[in-house]
């Protein structure tokens, strides 16, 4: 990427009050400041949002989709590891 | 009642209506000239942010343009007055409807009517004319937004790389020119400032001053000076360029009379 390109931002959305912020999208921002203003006119124009956050691509650093078997797999054959062997008793209300 | 009262009150909505006229007939105009970068805007992001502020802007109008005529009395809703009315009656400053040029010369004509318009909006809330005062404060919202965005473009333009500097400064000597005219006022107008429904535009222009010095200042760039000002859009008298714009924004209703979509 040459210098006259504008780095790329990675856009979190939280769209009310209690969630979470969630990933929505990037976009092409020369700073923080304008990737925020552009972030609140690509990704929150259909009222989706209470609040953005913004984040240089380039700090994200993300797992190796080469190494998703030994990251991911191991675990797909511990279910012990879900809360389903416990018995609920009766009259246990908001499970 | 009276028939001076009666009178009175019938100076009133007239000069009311040619107020409100001028507030819509801005936003409506600026709105179609922002319109025209939907789909040419330098980036996605600010190709959606232009027409954004023109959706804005459109909106706004609706609202003044139906108010105006109530006002007027004679049955004319939005649509009317946007489509149906000939060049000489629109009462838009000259700024909204010059030419969206370079990227640099449409956020400084952008910047250069939200300065204005922010504040005005703001006094506009405390208008004795609550329907006036509400239109204020709904926009005023928009409006804030605006003038941010302009500002934060203007700011990086002027204060960027040497072509960005000379377009935004060229945008400024160009624009520089139209901009007294906002701040005009009629004898009907200081008959609405006595009654508490509009401010006066001395105080509007005070606040204009200081928002663009700082931002130019910022930006490094230079107020023309020996700059003639132009006028004649709140007359009626506009430019070249005008009849065009009106001829896109007019099409379809002159084309297929009262048709609906």
């Amino acid at each position: 990427m040459s210098n006259r390109d504008w780095p790329l931002w990675e856009v979190f959305i939280r769209s009310k009050q209690g969630l979470n912020h969630k990933h929505v999208g990037s976009l092409r921002a020369p700073d923080a400041t304008l990737a925020l203003a552009n972030a609140r006119d690509v990704y929150t124009r259909r009222s989706e949002g209470i609040s953005i956050w913004v984040i240089e691509s380039n700090n994200v650093h993300a797992s190796d989709p080469t190494e998703s078997d030994s990251m991911f797999e191991p675990s797909d054959t511990k279910v012990y590891r879900h809360p389903t062997f416990y018995d609920v008793p009766d009259g246990i209300k908001h499970m | 009642m009276f028939p001076t009262e009666l009178n009175t009150c019938k100076m009133k909505n007239e000069a009311l209506y040619n107020y409100v006229l001028r507030l819509g007939d801005d936003s409506l105009i600026l709105g179609q000239r922002l319109g025209e970068w939907c789909g040419h805007g330098p980036i996605l992001e600010e190709d959606i942010a232009m027409t954004n502020i023109s959706l804005d802007l459109i909106g706004q109008a609706m609202s003044l343009l139906d108010y105006a005529g109530e006002l007027d009395g004679q049955g004319k809703d939005h649509d009317a007055l946007a489509f149906l009315r000939f060049e000489n009656e629109y009462r838009n400053a000259l700024l909204v409807e010059q030419l969206n040029g370079d990227f640099a010369n449409t956020m400084m004509r952008q910047f250069l009517f939200d300065a204005f318009r922010k504040p005005l909006y703001e006094k506009l809330t405390a208008s004795s004319d609550v329907q006036i005062a509400a239109i204020a404060e709904k926009s005023l919202k928009e409006t804030r937004y605006h003038l941010k965005h302009t500002s934060e473009w203007i700011i990086r333009l002027g204060d960027g790389t040497d072509e960005s500097h000379q377009r935004a400064q060229k945008a400024l000597d160009l624009l520089w020119r139209y901009t007294d005219e906002l701040f005009s006022e009629t004898e009907q107008d200081l008959k609405l400032i006595s009654l508490g429904i509009v401010p006066s535009m001395s105080e509007i222009k005070d606040q204009w001053s200081k928002t663009v010095m700082s931002v130019l200042e910022e930006a490094t760039l230079v107020i023309p000076t020996n700059n003639w000002q132009f006028e004649g859009g709140r007359r009626g008298i506009h430019s070249e360029h005008f009849g065009y714009l009106l001829s896109d924004l007019q099409y379809m209703q002159r084309a297929y009379p009262n048709m609906k979509w």
